[in-house]
């Protein structure tokens, strides 16, 4: 079957989305992250749409999805490269991803993500010496 | 109005509606539209195929770049012989759904286009009718 990838790195998942997504596929990829998610402990997820030049609502609600599924399992997710038309579209079509994080390109989203990692072990750090 | 090219598909599964999508862009860039307005109609037909499969119970598009008064646009038109829409006015409010979906399909689709028509007849089916113009 068909299906995007979703490499491990580090504490981390990192996809790519390259193709033009069919709604099944879009739905297999939602199901794979969070699969993921739970088996290796990640505790973030980096999605590049940089590859994508158009988002539906169909589209645009998986990405949300996956941004609130991601962080109930204690995930923080971000998406990164969205082509500015597509940006313009998004919001012209009435959806503009709330709750969703994003960044302009993989290396901020990357800060973002580190970013995140360092502030739940400061906190957890603060917890144990309670 | 003068039709330059015409392409006709069916819209039967989820695959079709990837093909309007890339039929879609193949038109937008034949009329010259810019790269958002290819966006906004590429994701307008998108939303319309998808109600032609879920709702429709499948049915035809039809892709025409066409010219008006000296200006090119894309006319795309989907047909589908299912249920038919009781309520258009309802149906075109924004977060209104019978499925499952976000309810912004036919509001965006009409949102992202030059012009929106839309017939439908419960019983018989629906046919919506978008145009994105370059501007």
């Amino acid at each position: 079957m068909e299906r995007i990838p979703v490499l491990k790195m580090g504490e981390f998942l990192l996809v790519s989305i390259q193709v033009d997504m069919h709604d099944r596929l879009a739905m297999t990829l939602q199901d794979d992250i969070t699969e993921m998610i739970v088996r290796h402990g990640s505790k973030g997820v980096l999605i590049d749409i940089s590859g994508l030049n158009m988002v539906d609502s169909f589209i645009g609600r998986m990405i949300s999805n996956i941004a609130s599924m991601s962080r109930i399992l204690d995930a923080e997710a971000v998406v990164v490269g969205m082509r500015p038309a597509v940006a313009i579209t998004l919001v012209e079509l009435g959806l503009e991803l709330p709750g969703v994080r994003t960044a302009l390109n993989v290396e901020r989203g990357m800060d973002i993500l580190r970013k995140h990692m360092r502030a739940t072990d400061t906190a957890a750090d603060a917890d144990l010496n309670h | 109005m003068q039709t330059l090219t015409t392409n006709e598909l069916t819209v039967r599964f989820e695959e079709d509606i990837v093909r309007v999508r890339q039929l879609a862009r193949t038109a937008a860039t034949e009329a010259g539209l810019s790269l958002v307005d290819q966006t906004k109609l590429v994701t307008a037909a998108s939303e319309l195929a998808r109600n032609t499969v879920v709702y429709g119970g499948g049915g035809t598009a039809r892709l025409d770049v066409v010219q008006a008064g000296g200006r090119r646009g894309v006319r795309i038109e989907f047909e589908d012989h299912g249920p038919g829409i009781a309520d258009v006015e309802l149906a075109l409010k924004d977060g209104y759904t019978t499925g499952n979906g976000l309810g912004l399909g036919l509001s965006g689709a009409k949102r992202l286009c030059s012009e929106f028509e839309l017939k439908s007849e419960p019983g018989k089916g629906t046919t919506v009718v978008i145009t994105r113009w370059k501007a």
